[in-house]
């Protein structure tokens, strides 16, 4: 509510050092425990109502892991917390071992390599594909530098070669706005994956698409595990189950089961949220 | 990026630019060069008119930067103009030097009529020109920043900022109204003698502002085209259709904001200095919210995000203001005020869109 | 008039007189006149002993217009009227002289001054004249005669006025006469030989908030001899600017609690169609103009009761505003719901094209709008503090239409379906609400309130073509402050923005006050960019 007074408080903790004298980043990515992404005991309420509750989930790297969970179990306010839009009340986030998530702006978030795709697609429709592409390359994003900056060669292949893998190379410069529903997911996806990230947090990727495209997308998605971690929450049990190895249940805010799809599927409390039993 | 590269294969911009010239050069010379009783013969009146409408079109450019490219619907836009005019003409009120009517060699008239003893310390330095000039930029850019960061910083956008812009101009048309501010209050600045020793009055000044207000044009349209097709200018146009997504994608959305509103305000305030020499007088109407809001129609009719669109559109209306007012000024408002309805329930992508769309279905 | 108003005594007598005249005295009791007429001779002559007994005469009368002749006589006024030797109470006029009958108080006309005789009286009969004229009203049937009196003593106080009081006090049956009378005779004692009386007046007076109290005290607190009554006197002036600065502060707030109700009442509409439609309405400023103007020509249609006018102008000013803003929503804003600054640019637009036909329709200038009778004059609380009525009604206004919209928007099913489709348009739709509909009511019921206000800015300011424009960016603060789609947030925030004006304006000055709540509300919405009372919920924070 008062940021300034958040900062000033900030310089007069004893159990920290000053923000400008701490290294910018320590900020090196340390997944050498084998975890990518921390989430311990968060709680955020809106107005009383408790949409995450005591929430503690941990993301290995490499990993591609799917959220389930009915209407309200606190998924996309989950997402909004790792990638900085929503600030919890209490818990930790941190992006591997240094990294604490809730001392960062969301495109410092997003530099560090956490990328999201929204529920609803959000492309820049009034940008052509190529720019899309473009606009969300990694790399400098300071205004100076982007006021100068050029596309090298080498952009360009990595540019193209993912035009391929999203399969819009023949929609290069077609205005986003007038791509179908399906294209735009995947040109979102596309998007993260010119982003670089190490961790990939992808909201309903599947919505409105037919089955072939739902099987191709996740193909990607697998194919994307190993090297990033993933995160997807999807309703579409079919897809989820398809692509798939852990699966966490989310309910009210806190981390209902967890485990393979079949252990989930027999768990007793899933089947009485899901089936009201 | 020589301005060469920056307009190949644009044709609005070749045909902007060299429309320019062809003014530039035809007005001084048809003024100058052709004695008065020949019809073709172009008054110094009709001059000053171009040069001041072509200030216009600067201003209007750095509007459209803002609220076509970035989506930021600034309503305060007059006040960066006017303080701008305020630095040009505290300077021409300095070089007024013992000509002025009390004789003071420092103090201006309105300060000795005011009684007052010294100059105030935001005086100072303003009777070096190229002081003035720094002053000219730095302080619309100034505010504009200090503004900027404070809203963009808390994420106020949309309305919200076009009504506290509208209050930020507000609130300095009323600080410029009182004689304690130390700027002429309500009579403003006026009675300029001379700019860097030329006679103000003379036919040969005038042409000379107007051609440094074509220039100035030339450059502030070739800054805008050239950020506008950098990445940069992808970024902005990105935070205007989808501000969250760019900031997901890494990119600081408030310092975008931020250096571009600063630099929009910067022309403006170039505008506004080249404007006060002109008109002769810098008063505090101008800070006044409507003159804000009218250059936001000028860039809507002439066609937001098109840099000439906002141009052309600054030139037709304030053709038109000059027709109207002059002819049946009662009607300027109903014309103005029907220009507001029509354009953004008719023309959304204004006139250089509705060519645009003619060329198309060609 | 030629008269030179000089004495409070005089000033006294001539609002008796006008009184009098008012209320069209009933002709004079035959004895009481008799009595008159015996005196009358006596006043001629030279010899002020008969003269001295006259004014008794005149004094014990009991005529009504005993004390206008006396009046007359104090201030020079009494004449002969050499022709018919008849007593006239002349002014001068020009190089003639008015004259009326004493005794009738009917018209003579011009009269030269060769054709008068004055009547001369000396100091000791002026002040017995005095005397007998404030101890005639105090005795007078008319309550607000005596109080006046009563008032004016305490304005100048002497031993001869205590005496007066002193004998008047025990026939009063009225509070605030005896109240007034008290006080007058303890500002008299004030300046008693006696220190023991000055002591006990100062106690009488300690927190009494008549002005000609303080003075009296402040002297007495300076040049009294006697140091305990300097003191006393010095403690009680404490607690009386005690008092003063805490009404001085009330008043401040009253001040700023009507300054804020107009700016509630100007920002209610707005609150509406800007929270429940995301509208920008920037012609709302042209609705309470338009508001304003229905009472000007409502005026105009029955002259004749302009109290009964503003009451028939509400709901005329509201169905007149209310009807240009469904036209507006028809017409214009519903192609442009989604697009808030297109919104914005065409209703601006709007207000420009209604600017001009008031201007072109009735007049560029500004119209004058009486105020109703009823609507002048202040409520005195006490001597330092008095609420003038226009303001106390506008506050009162203020929360009559801030409870009635409350009451429209809680109870009927038109604002059960307001808030369903500020809420959630989509789902209102799915529900069967017919939101276009809904829009346009919203809309008009947004406008019609901002007529209503325009009715009571008709009391408080000018009515010209420009009176939108001064309140519409006040009003968006109000709204931007108070948080969007909350009434109660536009009530806090109109009266918060109105105290705040009237606290800082006599330190700033009124200008420089409007700048630095502007500049606030600016940093403001830095801190909280959805007002003081954020719109609710998950929906609102995206």
């Amino acid at each position: 509510m008062t940021p300034l007074l958040d900062d000033v408080r900030e310089t007069w903790r004893r159990d920290r050092a000053w923000d400008f004298l701490s290294p910018r980043t320590s900020q090196k990515l340390d997944f050498s425990h084998g975890t990518a992404l921390y989430l311990e005991d968060i709680s955020v309420s809106f107005d009383g109502f408790k949409a995450i509750n005591n929430l503690t989930l941990y993301i290995d790297a490499g990993e591609l892991r799917c959220i389930i969970g009915p209407n309200g179990a606190g998924k996309t306010t989950m997402m909004d917390i790792i990638t900085g839009k929503t600030r919890p009340d209490s818990g930790t986030a941190f992006f591997g071992q240094s990294i604490d998530l809730l001392r960062l702006s969301e495109p410092e978030i997003a530099e560090l390599g956490i990328g999201r795709k929204f529920q609803k697609p959000t492309v820049f429709e009034f940008h052509n594909t190529f720019e899309n592409l473009e606009l969300a390359m990694s790399g400098d994003k300071r205004v100076w530098s982007i006021l100068r900056a050029k596309l090298s060669g080498e952009q360009r292949d990595r540019i193209d070669e993912v035009l391929v893998t999203i399969g819009l190379q023949a929609h290069r410069y077609t205005q986003a706005g007038s791509l179908s529903h399906g294209q735009k997911q995947w040109l979102e996806i596309g998007m993260l994956l010119m982003q670089d990230p190490h961790l990939l947090l992808v909201d309903e990727p599947v919505a409105g698409m037919t089955h072939q495209e739902m099987d191709r997308t996740g193909e990607l998605l697998t194919s994307l595990a190993g090297k990033h971690s993933v995160v997807v929450v999807e309703h579409d049990m079919d897809f989820v189950r398809s692509i798939a190895n852990k699966v966490t249940v989310l309910h009210q805010g806190s981390v209902l089961s967890e485990g393979s799809m079949d252990k989930v599927q027999n768990d007793p409390q899933v089947k009485q949220v899901y089936l009201g039993e | 990026m020589s301005s060469h590269t920056l307009i190949k294969g644009d044709r609005d911009s070749q045909v902007f630019l060299s429309l320019l010239l062809v003014v530039a050069i035809t007005l001084p010379a048809l003024n100058l060069l052709v004695p008065e009783a020949n019809p073709l013969h172009v008054s110094t009146y009709t001059v000053t008119l171009a040069g001041k409408y072509l200030t216009y079109g600067l201003l209007a450019i750095a509007v459209d930067l803002v609220w076509g490219y970035l989506g930021i619907l600034s309503l305060g836009h007059a006040a960066f103009f006017a303080l701008g005019g305020y630095a040009m003409g505290m300077h021409l009120m300095r070089q007024i030097g013992e000509r002025g009517v009390y004789g003071n060699p420092i103090l201006p008239d309105f300060m000795v009529f005011l009684d007052w003893q010294e100059l105030p310390w935001f005086w100072y330095g303003m009777d070096h020109f190229w002081f003035a000039m720094i002053v000219v930029m730095l302080v619309p850019g100034l505010l504009a920043f200090v503004f900027g960061w404070l809203a963009f910083r808390s994420r106020v956008t949309g309305v919200y900022l076009s009504i506290i812009t509208q209050a930020l101009t507000y609130a300095l048309m009323l600080a410029f109204f009182r004689n304690e501010m130390g700027f002429g209050g309500n009579n403003g600045l006026t009675d300029f003698k001379d700019i860097l020793g030329f006679d103000l009055h003379t036919d040969a000044t005038r042409v000379g502002l107007f051609l440094a207000s074509a220039i100035a044009l030339a450059m502030g349209y070739l800054a805008c085209r050239y950020i506008v097709t950098s990445r940069l200018g992808r970024v902005a146009v990105a935070v205007r259709d989808a501000e969250d997504r760019t900031r997901f994608i890494g990119y600081r959305v408030e310092w975008v904001k931020l250096w571009l509103f600063t630099f929009s305000a910067v022309l403006a305030g170039i505008a506004g200095a080249l404007y006060v020499p002109q008109a002769g007088i810098i008063n505090p109407g101008e800070f006044s919210p409507l003159n804000s809001i009218e250059i936001v129609v000028w860039v809507a009719v002439g066609g937001r995000a098109t840099l000439v669109g906002a141009v052309a559109g600054a030139l037709m209306v304030n053709y038109g203001k000059s027709y109207f007012t002059a002819a049946l000024p009662e009607m300027w408002l109903f014309a103005l005020g029907g220009l507001f309805v029509l354009v953004t329930l008719f023309l959304p992508q204004g006139v250089i869109g509705l060519l645009r769309r003619k060329e198309s279905l060609k | 008039m030629g008269i030179t108003v000089s004495t409070p005594i005089h000033r006294l007598a001539l609002v008796i007189l006008a009184l009098l005249l008012v209320a069209g005295s009933s002709p004079p009791s035959t004895a009481a006149t008799s009595a008159l007429d015996a005196a009358l001779p006596l006043l001629e002559g030279r010899d002020l002993a008969t003269k001295k007994q006259a004014v008794q005469l005149i004094a014990t009368s009991g005529n009504d217009r005993a004390v206008i002749i006396l009046d007359a006589l104090v201030t020079g006024n009494l004449y002969f009227l050499k022709s018919d030797n008849s007593l006239v109470i002349a002014e001068k006029n020009g190089d003639s002289y008015l004259a009326k009958n004493a005794l009738l108080g009917t018209e003579i006309g011009p009269v030269e001054k060769r054709g008068l005789k004055k009547i001369g009286i000396n100091n000791a009969l002026r002040s017995q004249i005095r005397d007998a004229i404030a101890s005639l009203s105090l005795d007078h049937a008319d309550r607000s005669i005596r109080l006046r009196a009563a008032t004016q003593m305490l304005d100048n106080p002497s031993a001869d006025t205590a005496r007066l009081l002193r004998s008047a006090l025990p026939q009063e049956t009225d509070d605030d006469v005896r109240k007034v009378m008290q006080t007058a005779v303890s500002v008299a004692d004030l300046a008693s030989a006696d220190t023991a009386a000055r002591l006990a007046a100062i106690q009488q007076l300690a927190g009494n908030l008549h002005p000609t109290v303080r003075n009296q005290l402040l002297k007495l607190s300076e040049n009294d001899k006697d140091d305990k009554t300097r003191t006393a006197a010095r403690l009680a002036l404490k607690e009386i600017d005690f008092k003063v600065d805490l009404y001085g502060k009330a008043e401040v707030l009253f001040f700023g609690i009507s300054a804020g109700s107009v700016l509630v009442l100007a920002a209610i509409g707005l609150a509406i169609t800007f929270g429940v439609m995301g509208v920008i309405n920037m012609a709302h400023g042209e609705l309470i103009m338009l508001g304003a103007y229905t009472t000007y020509l409502i005026q105009q249609l029955m002259p004749q009761h302009i109290g009964l006018s503003v009451l028939v102008a509400i709901p005329a000013a509201f169905v007149v505003s209310g009807l240009v803003g469904i036209l507006i929503e028809r017409s214009v804003i519903r192609f442009l719901y989604g697009r808030p600054l297109e919104t914005l640019l065409a209703t601006f637009g709007i207000s420009l094209i209604l600017q001009q036909l008031v201007r072109t329709l009735v007049s560029p200038q500004n119209v004058a709008v009486s105020n109703p009778g009823w609507m002048s004059g202040t409520l005195e609380i006490n001597g330092v503090l008095s609420l003038a009525y226009n303001r106390l009604y506008i506050i009162l206004f203020c929360l009559i239409v801030f409870m009635l919209l409350s009451l429209v928007l809680k109870r009927t099913p038109l604002g059960l379906q307001v808030r369903a489709v500020s809420q959630n348009r989509d789902m209102a739709r799915a529900m069967g609400v017919r939101s276009a509909r809904v829009d346009a009511l919203t809309f008009g019921l947004g406008s019609g309130i901002a007529g209503v206000a325009g009715v009571a800015l008709s009391q408080l300011t000018n009515v010209g073509p420009n009176l939108g424009q001064s309140y519409i960016i006040d009003s968006f603060m109000v709204v931007v402050f108070g948080g969007v789609g909350n009434l109660w947030g536009t009530l806090v925030g109109g009266l918060t923005l109105g105290i705040a004006n009237k606290v800082l304006e006599p330190w700033a000055g009124a200008v420089l006050a409007k700048i630095l709540v502007l500049v606030f509300i600016i940093l403001f919405i830095q801190k909280r960019p959805r007002g003081l009372f954020p719109q609710k919920g998950r929906g609102a924070v995206n």
